[in-house]
């Protein structure tokens, strides 16, 4: 293996891990301001112009906050479960093809940091590791709370992934292939080849799952504060807890790219728009979509949450992939 | 209504209808029907255009609720009752109070104190007025009796201060001199006349 070719997935990996921690921080930023905008307030406003430093402020209290580690816990296990989430998150992002690629001064750039041909099971897979951070560190916590998130979690997460995985079989069948970038180039020829046109129900199956997946609020029943005070993140404080919330932010990220790179037409030129732009485009209308449903929707139950996962959205996944089956075989 | 049954306390017992569903449903087909017209009603989608609505309504058409509190007041109701405020003699700029104890004697909570004496003019001198503003209900009863609307109910809500002796000394309650231009009156005996500027003569001990 050539020197120019570790440097480069070196520098590609402090890139994502830089960028996305920022963007983490930043989303944090954004969800206050439009969730307080769609309230009718105003939101942070105090640091700096429009309280754009809030994040720089949050960030610092994170930082100076005591790290706090109740008496009976399991220490290693309580210390080690935010690190599995923020890690996880990030890992699944090695996977993504982000834009498409590009010359930096007379190099080509391939915005990928690995180009592995099972890019979406590798993604999936890891993402679906990620949910081994709320469950041990709701476990670990000696705390009831705590202990009914991670419970929460297992069945929330471990459902969900049924879910996703079937909803996205009908477009890989279509595909042919588990590389995104194929995925992706399957959908070169521009709006009417996207694949939410021949998979709405997938499109939308999969969407269902991803909230659930992230942990976004219809189904954030992990840390539901009205039922379970914080659910596995009642204990945690300062950094740990600042790490449990960076993995969620990036684990947004990821399903947004995800969800556009499968159904939205990925970084393929959209009309005048380049690809590069098109793709930001599309995951911060996604992003939006994820907090404009947590500022307009309301909780549910875990046992409706179990209702609609095993006994609506497993069924109609079956359904469109067996549809989908049949118009491929006829 | 029978007694009977206003004493039946085993409430869960009793003919209750559930009123938010109209017809519920009993076997698993009816079940089934009302599920696929819940989920092809689109509720949740008249839930986002509401939020939507609402968003839209904030950012552009100034429908925004904040109030951005120290910078940024709401205007108070002039009948508010808040801190009391002595009100002074526009002629001369001295304490209106003539020192009759009535709402010393009125206050039901007993936080008014007052020290008078006859000075030298034989005529009646306040030396101490205070308000313990610790135990004060913020009746109005005072500023109801005093004959001469000396003591009102002003404007003044924020209540936290480093100091008890912000509020309890007669210096600040009293309107200070080159505040006096802004006393705002209230009418009754003792409020100055609406054509009061003609009338109005500064007292011969201030030439």
């Amino acid at each position: 293996m050539e020197t120019g070719f570790i440097i480069e997935t070196i520098i590609k990996a402090i890139v994502i891990l830089a960028v996305f921690s920022a963007i983490a921080g930043f989303t944090t930023y954004i969800e206050r301001k439009i969730l307080a905008f769609m309230q009718r307030r105003l939101g942070p406003m105090n640091v700096g112009p429009q309280g754009v430093l809030q994040i720089a402020a949050d960030g610092i209290k994170l930082f100076m906050k005591e790290d706090f580690v109740p008496q009976n816990a399991a220490r290693p296990v309580f210390k080690i479960a935010p690190l599995i989430t923020a890690s996880t998150a990030f890992i699944a992002m090695s996977a993504v093809p982000f834009f498409p690629e590009f010359e930096l001064f007379g190099y080509t750039v391939r915005p990928i940091l690995s180009d592995i041909n099972v890019g979406i099971l590798f993604v999936m897979g890891v993402a679906s590791v990620g949910l081994y951070g709320p469950l041990l560190g709701g476990m670990s916590s000696a705390n009831k709370w705590s202990l009914l998130g991670g419970a929460r979690t297992a069945i929330q997460l471990l459902s969900y992934e049924v879910v996703s995985g079937l909803a996205l079989l009908a477009p890989l069948m279509l595909v042919g292939s588990l590389s995104l970038i194929d995925i992706n180039a399957y959908q070169a020829g521009g709006f009417s080849d996207w694949l939410i046109w021949s998979q709405p129900l997938a499109f939308v199956l999969f969407l269902i799952a991803g909230f659930a997946e992230t942990n976004r609020t219809p189904f954030d029943l992990l840390e539901h504060e009205a039922e379970i005070v914080a659910g596995y993140a009642t204990e945690y404080s300062g950094m740990r807890w600042g790490m449990f919330f960076i993995g969620e932010y990036a684990n947004l990220f990821t399903i947004s790219f995800i969800v556009s790179l499968i159904f939205l037409g990925g970084f393929n030129d959209l009309w005048f728009i380049p690809g590069g732009l098109a793709i930001i485009l599309k995951v911060m209308v996604l992003i939006f979509f994820f907090l404009w449903t947590r500022a307009a929707w309301p909780h549910i139950r875990p046992d409706q949450l179990m209702w609609l996962c095993w006994k609506i959205l497993m069924p109609l996944a079956v359904i469109n992939i067996l549809i989908t089956g049949f118009v491929m075989m006829f | 209504m029978g007694l009977d049954k206003l004493k039946d306390r085993n409430i869960s017992m009793g003919e209750y209808i559930n009123v938010l569903e109209d017809e519920y449903p009993k076997t698993g087909w009816e079940e089934f029907k009302q599920i696929v017209k819940r989920s092809v009603k689109g509720e949740l989608f008249v839930g986002l255009k509401i939020v939507w609505n609402m968003m839209t309504g904030a950012l552009f058409k100034g429908e925004m609720h904040t109030v951005q509190y120290p910078a940024e007041k709401l205007p108070i109701g002039p009948r508010y009752r808040a801190v009391h405020k002595l009100l002074a003699l526009l002629e001369s700029g001295e304490n209106r109070c003539i020192g009759c104890g009535l709402c010393e004697k009125i206050c039901i909570s007993n936080c008014i104190r007052m020290e008078t004496k006859i000075d030298e003019n034989s005529r009646k001198e306040v030396m101490e007025y205070s308000i313990n503003l610790g135990r004060c209900i913020f009746c109005g009863y005072c500023a109801e009796v005093c004959p001469e609307l000396a003591i009102v109910h002003a404007g003044r809500y924020e209540n936290a201060s480093e100091q008890r002796a912000h509020f309890v000394l007669k210096e600040d309650l009293l309107t200070p001199l080159d505040k006096l231009k802004e006393q705002k009156e209230y009418p009754g005996f003792g409020a100055v006349s609406p054509d009061a500027d003609e009338k109005i003569k500064k007292t011969p001990l201030s030439y």
